[in-house]
C-alpha cells in the first residue's frame, strides 16, 4: 500500500508546507521552516528522478465511487514540469530565506507542492483538486502584500475558484460522454465540454481579456510573494493545454494577441511589477500560440520556452524585488542609477532582460525562435510577423526598459546596500542558468534533450543571430531615438486600468447603483418581511419551544391516552385492510 | 480471521448462551463488590468478553450458517432457541460494542455523576441491561423477547433514576418512562398472547409459518400485530409515543443516555423490523397498509416535528434527544417504503444514527463534566477552552446533518434514493428538509462554541482551557473517528456496514439472504 514511487512527488511538498503551517512560530522552528523549504523540492525532484524511466510511468490509482483515479501521471511532457517547478521551488526557496514569515513559508510550499502535484497527475479530478489548491494556497502570498494587496487578492481568488468551477463542470460533461472516463489526456474543442475547459485553462493562463488578475495582483503581492507567483500557476496552465489542446488553430490567433496586447500596457506602466507582469502576459502568448501551431517543433519550443521562461522570469521579479527589498518601491518613476549601489543586481537583472529578449548567448534565444520557425513552415505568416514585432515589443519594455529606469537613467540619489547574499544567491543561480541553457557548446543540448519530441532544431546558425541581432538593436535603436527626443512615454506615477476596468469600473459602478436600489426597495420591504418571517417564527417558538403547547411537560396520563389512540388508528388500518 | 484460532469451539457453539448468562450473573456479583473500581473492572471485562464473543459467533454463525442454537437442548419450536442470523448479528455487535466504549467513559463520568455508594449497583443494573437487550435481540421465542425487555427495560428505569445525583428531575424522568415502558411492555405481551391464541406457538420462525399457512390469520393476528407494533413504538420512541425519551437522556447519567441513545431504541427496532417481516409479513395486506400509512405518516410527521423542537431546545442534552426521536424518523420511513433498498438504508441509518448520537451525548456530557454546562446558551467559547470536545462534537454533529464524507451522509443518501426509486419524491423532500434543520439545530451550537468569547468567571477572568479527560476523550473520538470512516469508506467501513445491513434487508425480504 505505502509505496514511495506511487505516491505523486507534489505531495511530499505540500505536507512539508502543512508542517511548516503547524509548527510554532519561534525563532528555532523558523530554521525547520526554511530547511523544508529547501529540501522538500529537492527531494521531489529526486522522487521524479527515481520514478521517471522514459516511458510513461502511472501510478497511485484510487478508485472513488466508481470513478478511476490516476493521481500519478510521469511522461515525457508532464516530467519537464516537475523538474522545472521543483527548480523553481528551489530557487524561491533560496531567495526567501531572508523572511521570517510562516505564512509566506507554509503556503508557499503549499503552493509549489499543489502546482507539482498538479501537472504530475493523471485524471481531471485530481487535476481539479490541485488547480484549486494552487489558487487557495497561493491567494496568502498576495494578502501579504499589505493593505492594498486584500481586495487584489480577493479578486484573484474569486477568478481562480471560477476558473476551477468551470474546470470541473467542463471535465464531468466530458468524461459524462466518454462513459466516465477521467483521464486527462488530448481533448480537443469539438469534445464536449471542450470548450469549458478552454476557458477555464485561459483564464489561469491568461487569455486576452481573461488575463486581468495577473496584472492586477502580481504587483501587490509581497517581494517574495510576486517572485513564487510568477512562476506557478500561469506555467500549470500552459502544461494543461499542451496536454488538451495542441494544435487547435484558434489558439494560434489567441496567442497572437496576447503577445501583443501586453506591449502597449507595458510600455507606459510605471510599476515596474506591473510591467513584468504584462511582459509575463506577452511571454504566455507565445507559448499558447506555438501550442497551437502544435507541430512537434512547435511543442518542442513551448517546452523550452516554458523551461528557461520561469528562470529568466523569476529573475527579471527576482532583481526588481531585490531593488524594492532595499528602496522600498518598484515605481519607475522614483528608481534610477541603482547600478552604483547594487552592482550584482544589475548585473543579473541585465543577463535576465537579455534572456527574455532572446540575446545569442542567453536562454530565449534557443527556444523562442522554435516556435517562430515553426510558424513559418506551416506557413502563418500573419502570426509570425504578429509574434515578431512582440519580439521586438518585449525587448522594448523588458529588455531596456526595466533595467534601463531602474539601474541607470536619472539618478535618484537613492544610495542602498546591494542585495541580501541569498537573494543575490538565487539570482546568481538562476543567471547561471540563463547562460548555460543557451551555451552553444553543450549547454542548450541539454534543454533540447528534455524535450518531449526529438529536436534536431540548430539555434546558432549565422542567419539566425545576425537576424536576431539585427532586431534587437533596431529596438534598441528606436528606444534610443524616442528618448532622445523625448518621445518616449515618461515614467508616471499611474495605475493604468486596461480589461479589468470591466470590473474594477464599470462593474463597481453597476453594483453601486444595484445596491443602493436594493437599500431603498429593502426599506419598503423590509417592514412586510420582517413582520412575516416574525410571524412565522413566534407561531413556531409557541408551538415548539420547551413552553410551547406541543412541548408542554404533561403528567403520564397523556401519553398513555395517546398510546391508546395510536392503537386504535393502527387497528382502524389494520381492519379496513381486510374488508 | 486470526481471531477465530483464539475462540475455543465450545465458546462458538455455546457463544450465543454466554453472551446472555455471563452479564446476567455477573451483574449479581457486581452488586455485592467493595467499590467503585473493581465493580468498573468487572463490568468491563464482561462487556469485552461479550463484544469478543459477539464478534466470534456472528462471524462463526455466518460462516458455517448455523443459525439456531437450542437452549437446554431442547429443540425449537418446543424448546427455547436462540438464534443469529444476518438480521441481529451486527445488532448484537453494536450493543457490546457500544456498552464497552460507553464504559471507557463511565469511569471518570461516575465520579462526578453517580453516587459513591450506589456505584457498584449502578454498574450491576447496567450489566442488567446489557444482558437484557442482548437477550432480547438474540432470543428466538416470541415470549423471551418480553422478558428480556421488562429486564433491559427495568434496569434502564433505575439507571436513569441514578442520574438523580447529578439533576433531580431524573426521578420524575425515570418515573415518567417506568410508567410508559410498562404501558408498552404491557401492549406487547397482550400483542404476544394474542399471537399464542392465533398460532398456538411461541417461537417465532414456527409463529411466521403458521401465519403465513393462515394466509393472514383471523382478526386476532390483527389486533396482535395492532398491539405488538403500538408496545414496540412506544420502546422505539415512535412519534407521538417519544414522551419519555427527552426526559430520560437528558437526565441519565451521561453514560446511560449514549448507550440508551446507541442501543435500546435500536433493539426496540430490530423487534419491530423481526415482527413485521418475519413473523408476520409486508403481504398480508393489514402489515402493509399500516407501514404504509402509519410507519411512514408519523415517521414523517415525527421528522418534522421533533426536528423543530430540537431547534427552540434550550438544553443541549434535550436537543440531542428530539434530534433523535427525528432519527428514528428517518429509520421508520425506511422500514415503512419496505423495498431492499430502503429496509437497507433504514438498517444503516440505525446503526450510523448509534455511532453519531452516541459521539454527541458524550461530547456533551464531557461540557457537563467540565463546565457544568447543559443549557445552550452555555457553551459559547467552548471552542477555545475544551478544543478537542468540540472539534469531536462537530465531527459527529456534520455527521448527523449529513455533511458529505460522513456516515449520516451515506445512510441518508441511500435513504433518499430508495424513497426516489419508490416514486416518493416528497418523501425524499422531507428528508432534505430535516437534514436543513438539522443544520439549525447543530449549527446553533457549533456557532456559539466557536464563534462567541469564552464566558467571564466571577473572578473577572477569562474561561481558560480545561479539557475533558482522555478516558471521555477517547470514547468521543472513536466515535467521531468511525462516523468518518464510514462516511469516506478508508479501510472499508462504508463497504463493511453497508454490506451488513444489505444482508439484512435481503434475509427480511427473502431475497437469498
Amino acid at each position: 500500500m505505502f509505496d514511495l514511487m506511487q505516491i505523486n512527488p507534489g505531495l511530499w511538498v505540500i505536507a512539508a508546507g502543512l508542517v511548516c503551517a503547524l509548527i510554532p512560530k519561534t525563532s528555532a522552528t523558523s530554521y525547520i521552516r526554511k530547511f523544508l523549504i529547501i529540501a522538500a523540492p529537492v527531494f521531489a525532484a529526486w522522487l521524479i528522478f527515481q520514478i521517471y524511466d522514459s516511458s510513461e510511468v502511472l501510478g497511485g490509482k484510487l478508485s472513488f465511487s466508481g470513478i478511476e483515479l490516476t493521481t500519478l501521471r510521469i511522461d515525457n511532457l508532464s516530467v519537464v514540469w516537475g523538474y522545472l517547478f521543483c527548480l523553481a521551488g528551489l530557487i524561491n526557496g533560496i531567495y526567501g530565506l531572508h523572511e521570517k514569515c510562516r505564512i509566506t513559508d507554509s503556503s508557499a510550499l503549499v503552493y509549489t507542492g499543489a502546482a507539482i502535484a498538479g501537472v504530475l497527475s493523471g485524471d481531471m479530478i485530481s487535476l481539479f483538486i490541485f488547480w484549486e489548491l494552487t489558487a487557495i494556497s497561493s491567494v496568502f502570498l498576495i494578502w501579504k502584500g499589505g493593505d492594498r494587496s486584500y481586495a487584489a487578492g480577493i479578486r484573484y481568488l474569486a477568478i481562480h475558484v471560477l476558473s476551477g468551477v468551470m474546470l470541473l463542470a467542463g471535465a464531468i460533461i466530458y468524461a459524462g460522454a466518454n462513459g466516465g472516463d477521467f483521464s486527462f489526456n488530448y481533448i480537443g474543442l469539438d469534445a464536449p465540454g471542450g470548450w469549458l475547459l478552454l476557458l477555464a485553462m485561459g483564464i489561469k493562463c491568461g487569455f486576452p481579456m481573461l488575463h486581468m488578475w495577473m496584472q492586477d495582483a502580481y504587483p501587490k503581492a509581497s517581494i517574495t510573494g510576486t517572485v513564487i507567483l510568477s512562476a506557478f500557476t500561469t506555467k500549470f496552465a500552459i502544461y494543461a493545454l499542451a496536454r488538451a489542446f495542441p494544435g487547435t488553430d484558434i489558439l494560434i490567433w489567441i496567442g497572437c494577441v496576447m503577445t501583443l496586447f501586453p506591449v502597449f500596457f507595458a510600455v507606459i506602466e510605471n510599476d515596474l511589477r506591473r510591467v513584468l507582469a504584462y511582459s509575463l502576459n506577452n511571454q504566455l502568448g507565445f507559448m499558447v500560440a506555438g501550442i497551437g501551431i502544435g507541430t512537434t517543433m512547435a511543442l518542442n519550443g513551448v517546452v523550452g520556452q516554458v523551461f528557461v521562461h520561469v528562470i529568466f522570469k523569476s529573475l527579471l521579479f527576482m532583481s526588481i524585488g531585490a531593488v524594492m527589498y532595499r528602496t522600498g518601491t518598484a515605481k519607475a518613476s522614483e528608481l534610477g542609477g541603482l547600478f552604483r549601489s547594487m552592482p550584482y543586481t544589475t548585473v543579473f537583472c541585465l543577463i535576465g532582460a537579455g534572456s527574455i529578449a532572446a540575446f545569442p548567448l542567453l536562454a530565449a534565444f534557443v527556444t523562442k525562435a522554435m516556435i517562430l520557425s515553426a510558424a513559418i513552415e506551416e506557413h502563418l505568416y500573419i502570426p509570425f510577423l504578429m509574434m515578431l514585432f512582440a519580439s521586438a515589443g518585449v525587448m522594448e519594455h523588458s529588455g531596456i526598459k526595466v533595467p534601463h529606469f531602474t539601474f541607470f537613467a536619472h539618478d535618484s540619489g537613492r544610495r542602498v546596500k546591494e542585495a541580501p547574499w541569498n537573494m543575490l544567491a538565487a539570482m546568481g543561480i538562476a543567471a547561471a542558468l540563463c547562460i548555460l541553457l543557451a551555451w552553444p557548446w553543450g549547454g542548450y543540448q541539454m534543454l533540447y534533450d528534455l524535450m518531449p519530441y526529438e529536436a534536431d532544431y540548430k539555434p546558432y546558425t549565422v542567419d539566425h543571430v545576425v537576424f536576431q541581432l539585427q532586431l534587437l538593436f533596431a529596438a534598441i535603436f528606436a528606444f534610443t531615438l524616442l528618448k532622445r527626443f523625448k518621445l518616449y512615454p515618461a515614467e508616471r506615477r499611474a495605475e493604468i486600468i486596461d480589461a479589468d476596468w470591466l470590473y474594477r469600473k464599470l462593474g463597481l459602478n453597476i453594483v453601486t447603483w444595484i445596491s443602493a436600489m436594493w437599500t431603498r426597495l429593502g426599506a419598503h420591504t423590509n417592514r412586510l418581511r420582517r413582520s412575516t418571517t416574525d410571524a412565522l417564527g413566534r407561531k413556531l417558538y409557541q408551538a415548539f419551544s420547551p413552553a410551547g403547547t406541543m412541548s408542554e411537560g404533561t403528567p403520564s396520563g397523556l401519553p398513555a391516552v395517546l398510546t391508546a389512540g395510536v392503537l386504535v388508528i393502527v387497528l382502524a388500518i389494520a381492519y379496513m385492510a381486510g374488508t | 480471521m486470526a481471531l477465530m484460532d483464539y475462540i475455543p469451539e465450545w465458546l462458538l457453539i455455546h457463544g450465543p448462551a454466554v453472551i446472555i448468562v455471563l452479564p446476567l450473573i455477573m451483574a449479581a456479583v457486581t452488586s455485592i463488590l467493595p467499590g467503585r473500581k473493581p465493580a468498573w473492572f468487572v463490568a468491563m471485562l464482561v462487556t469485552i468478553i461479550c463484544t469478543v464473543t459477539a464478534f466470534a459467533v456472528a462471524i462463526y454463525n455466518l460462516k458455517t450458517g448455523v443459525d439456531v442454537y437450542p437452549m437446554g437442548g431442547w429443540d425449537p419450536p418446543h424448546g427455547i432457541s436462540l438464534l443469529i442470523d444476518a438480521l441481529n448479528a451486527p445488532i448484537l455487535v453494536l450493543i457490546t460494542l457500544m456498552a464497552v466504549v460507553s464504559l471507557v467513559y463511565a469511569l471518570p463520568a461516575t465520579l462526578a455523576e453517580v453516587e459513591p455508594k450506589k456505584r457498584a449497583p449502578y454498574y450491576a443494573a447496567f450489566l442488567l441491561c446489557v444482558a437484557g437487550l442482548l437477550g432480547m435481540v438474540v432470543t428466538g421465542d416470541a415470549f423471551n423477547v418480553f422478558v428480556f425487555l421488562e429486564v433491559s427495560s427495568i434496569a434502564t428505569y433505575v439507571l436513569v433514576a441514578m442520574g438523580a445525583a447529578r439533576d433531580r428531575r431524573a426521578l420524575s424522568a425515570a418515573y415518567n418512562y417506568l410508567i410508559l415502558g410498562s404501558i408498552g411492555a404491557t401492549f406487547f405481551v397482550i400483542g404476544i398472547g394474542f399471537l399464542y391464541m392465533e398460532t398456538g406457538t411461541l417461537n417465532m420462525a414456527d409463529m411466521g409459518r403458521i401465519l403465513a399457512d393462515l394466509d393472514g390469520g383471523s382478526r386476532v393476528a390483527k389486533v396482535a400485530f395492532g398491539f405488538i407494533v403500538v408496545g414496540l413504538g412506544l420502546k422505539l420512541a415512535m412519534f407521538p409515543l417519544h414522551n419519555w425519551l427527552p426526559g430520560a437522556y437528558a437526565y441519565a447519567p451521561t453514560q446511560i443516555t449514549m448507550f440508551l441513545a446507541s442501543t435500546a431504541t435500536k433493539a426496540a427496532l430490530y423487534l419491530l423490523l423481526r415482527f413485521v417481516f418475519f413473523v408476520f409479513d409486508p403481504d398480508f395486506d393489514y402489515v402493509a397498509n399500516v407501514l404504509q400509512f402509519l410507519l411512514v405518516g408519523l415517521g414523517v410527521i415525527g421528522m418534522l416535528f421533533a426536528s423543530l423542537q430540537a431547534i427552540f431546545q434550550t438544553d443541549a442534552r434535550r436537543l440531542l434527544a428530539f434530534s433523535s426521536v427525528a432519527q428514528v424518523g428517518y429509520m421508520l420511513l425506511g422500514v415503512g417504503i419496505a423495498t431492499a433498498a430502503s429496509v437497507t438504508a433504514g438498517y444503516l441509518h440505525l446503526i450510523n444514527h448509534a455511532i453519531i448520537k452516541g459521539g454527541l451525548f458524550l461530547a456533551v456530557g464531557a461540557m457537563w463534566y467540565r463546565f457544568g454546562i447543559t443549557r445552550t446558551a452555555d457553551v459559547n467559547g467552548l471552542g477555545k477552552t475544551m478544543p478537542w470536545t468540540t472539534a469531536a462534537f462537530t465531527v459527529s454533529g456534520l455527521s448527523l446533518i449529513g455533511v458529505p464524507f460522513t456516515a449520516g451522509f451515506v445512510s441518508k443518501y441511500q435513504l433518499a434514493t430508495a424513497a426516489a426509486a419508490n416514486g416518493w419524491w416528497w418523501a425524499v423532500f422531507v428528508i432534505v428538509l430535516t437534514s436543513v434543520l438539522a443544520i439549525f439545530y447543530i449549527g446553533r451550537l457549533l456557532l456559539a462554541a466557536y464563534f462567541q468569547d469564552a464566558p467571564v468567571m466571577e473572578d473577572g477572568q477569562v474561561c481558560t482551557r480545561n479539557e475533558a479527560p482522555l478516558l471521555m476523550l477517547i470514547p468521543m473520538w472513536a466515535m467521531a473517528i468511525a462516523s468518518v470512516l464510514i462516511g469516506t469508506n478508508i479501510l472499508g467501513a462504508s463497504d463493511l456496514v453497508v454490506g451488513a445491513s444489505e444482508r439484512a434487508a435481503n434475509l427480511l425480504l427473502g431475497l437469498g439472504g
